[in-house]
């Protein structure tokens, strides 16, 4: 072998670019930024549109035959399930048709008084119905994409919710679908409030699939079995609309605070029609709060 | 049939780089697929990488590696980076390890994979933990598992191309 001659090797025979570990040194410093930028900064979301062009094909073709299988499996459906089904909705349509009729009157009645006390009109909450398409394969986190996207006017923030209760929220907004983050995941949050005393607290996911209520003093009164539902102080969420039920209050005394585990009243693991609400804009006290009297805002 | 290694006698046919490309597409596709939260399903994408980086170690290295972990992160709408952190040190690993790995025979290589699949997965909860987010349980592990059950016949079915007939020839004893 010919020695290098003051800094000087000879040329290689065959080209193989730079040597492995500094391959492997680059593409790590690459990647360990991309981790620090997406996840402190959160810079990366217009890359993530661009990428998805790549993975959103992948994705319609890998889904394809799954869809197939599915609805071969629904075609030979058994045809007594199928009638079941068909009398529980009907039946539900009834009960439905009665509350609307109802509601119609409730709601003229309330537009009426509204106008006798000078409140504003409350807002008219926008939905539109999705399919959830699948279970996003993460193991971290609890999300399930929705088809319904920007093309359809789906905003990140949006509260998603099923025919019993809240689900989640739109996280992020693909061209043609949505990732709607559920509310059993760790990282999301939700202002709540207990139906029996109004004692307002916030909601996380617990990482099992369960619910919790954090940051709540050890003499709160809360018991086993009552309703929790949005607070609306977001703004995001509209008030009054059922979360989870309480399942057990633990006091263990060391933290200073009460343990509430709670369960979610939606099916948010396992469900297939949801609705995506318009986010309203932050609630105004003004709108909510009477007018002053006339004298008052006379002087 | 025994597996060809360097210490069988078996030789084969060059690959062909469009088919590596081609079983990687097929894996992001199985990766991607729809199948919901079993923690049985082993990481496709990083079996198949692994098995081209043991065998192809010059044609499929870290680069492929980084671009298919940022698919798998937009597709899986994961942290990004996290995959592609993961795949090249698993293709740096792979690579690394690919001129001993190839003197054993099938079940002492799925004994080398099964660390490196572990690893891999122990990055991405290293990471995905320091980024606060939930512990999945043990059962993550599942899949690396699986993955090493599959080692051998993925590894039949990926060198299927490359195998020539074995017509005996007096003349050439090779």
């Amino acid at each position: 072998m010919v020695s290098p001659v003051a800094g000087h090797s000879p040329p290689p025979f065959f080209r193989r670019g730079p040597a492995p570990l500094v391959r492997l040194i680059v593409l790590v410093s690459a990647a360990l930024t991309l981790i620090v930028v997406d996840h402190r900064l959160h810079y990366l979301e217009l890359v993530r549109q661009g990428l998805s062009v790549v993975a959103t094909p992948l994705q319609v073709a890998a889904g394809m035959p799954v869809k197939g299988v599915r609805s071969a499996g629904e075609y030979f459906a058994d045809i007594t399930r199928l009638q079941r089904e068909n009398v529980e909705l009907r039946r539900e349509q009834t009960a439905l048709g009665t509350i609307r009729l109802r509601q119609e009157q409730l709601d003229m009645e309330n537009t009426r008084l509204r106008a006798l006390l000078d409140m504003r009109e409350r807002r008219q909450v926008a939905a539109q119905v999705a399919e959830v398409i699948y279970a996003v394969r993460d193991p971290f986190s609890r999300r399930v994409v929705v088809d319904k996207g920007m093309t359809q006017g789906i905003e990140p923030g949006s509260p998603v919710v099923d025919d019993i209760g809240v689900i989640g929220q739109v996280t992020r907004v693909y061209p043609l679908n949505a990732e709607v983050t559920l509310i059993s995941d760790k990282d999301q949050a939700l202002p709540v409030q207990i139906a029996r005393t109004g004692v307002r607290a916030v909601m996380f996911g617990a990482g099992n699939g369960s619910l919790e209520l954090r940051y709540l003093p050890t003499d709160v009164d809360v018991r086993e079995g009552d309703r929790i539902v949005t607070s609306g102080l977001d703004g995001v969420f509209a008030p009054g609309l059922p979360v989870a039920r309480v399942k057990g209050v633990e006091h263990d005394g060391s933290g200073g605070f009460v343990r509430i585990l709670c369960e979610p009243i939606a099916g948010v693991e396992a469900h297939s029609t949801v609705l995506i609400m318009t986010p309203g804009k932050p609630v105004d006290p003004a709108a909510i709060a009477p007018a002053p009297p006339a004298k008052e805002a006379g002087k | 049939m025994n597996q060809p290694s360097f210490s069988s006698r078996r030789i084969l046919r060059p690959v062909r780089p469009w088919f590596v490309a081609l079983t990687l597409a097929c894996a992001l596709l199985l990766n991607l697929m729809p199948l919901g939260r079993t923690p049985l399903l082993p990481d496709w994408v990083a079996l198949v990488l692994c098995f081209w980086c043991v065998r192809e170690p010059l044609r499929v290295g870290m680069g492929a590696a980084f671009v298919l972990g940022l698919i798998m992160d937009v597709g899986y709408g994961s942290l990004m980076g996290q995959h592609a952190l993961a795949y090249v040190l698993l293709a740096y690993a792979a690579g690394t390890l690919s001129r001993r790995i190839l003197w054993f025979g099938p079940l002492r290589q799925s004994a080398h994979v099964l660390p490196m699949l572990i690893g891999t997965q122990c990055v991405m909860l290293a990471i995905r933990l320091a980024t606060d987010a939930e512990f999945p349980g043990f059962m993550f592990f599942a899949g690396s598992v699986v993955a090493t059950l599959l080692w051998h016949p993925i590894s039949f079915i990926l060198l299927l191309p490359q195998y020539r007939p074995e017509n005996k020839d007096d003349n050439r004893p090779i």
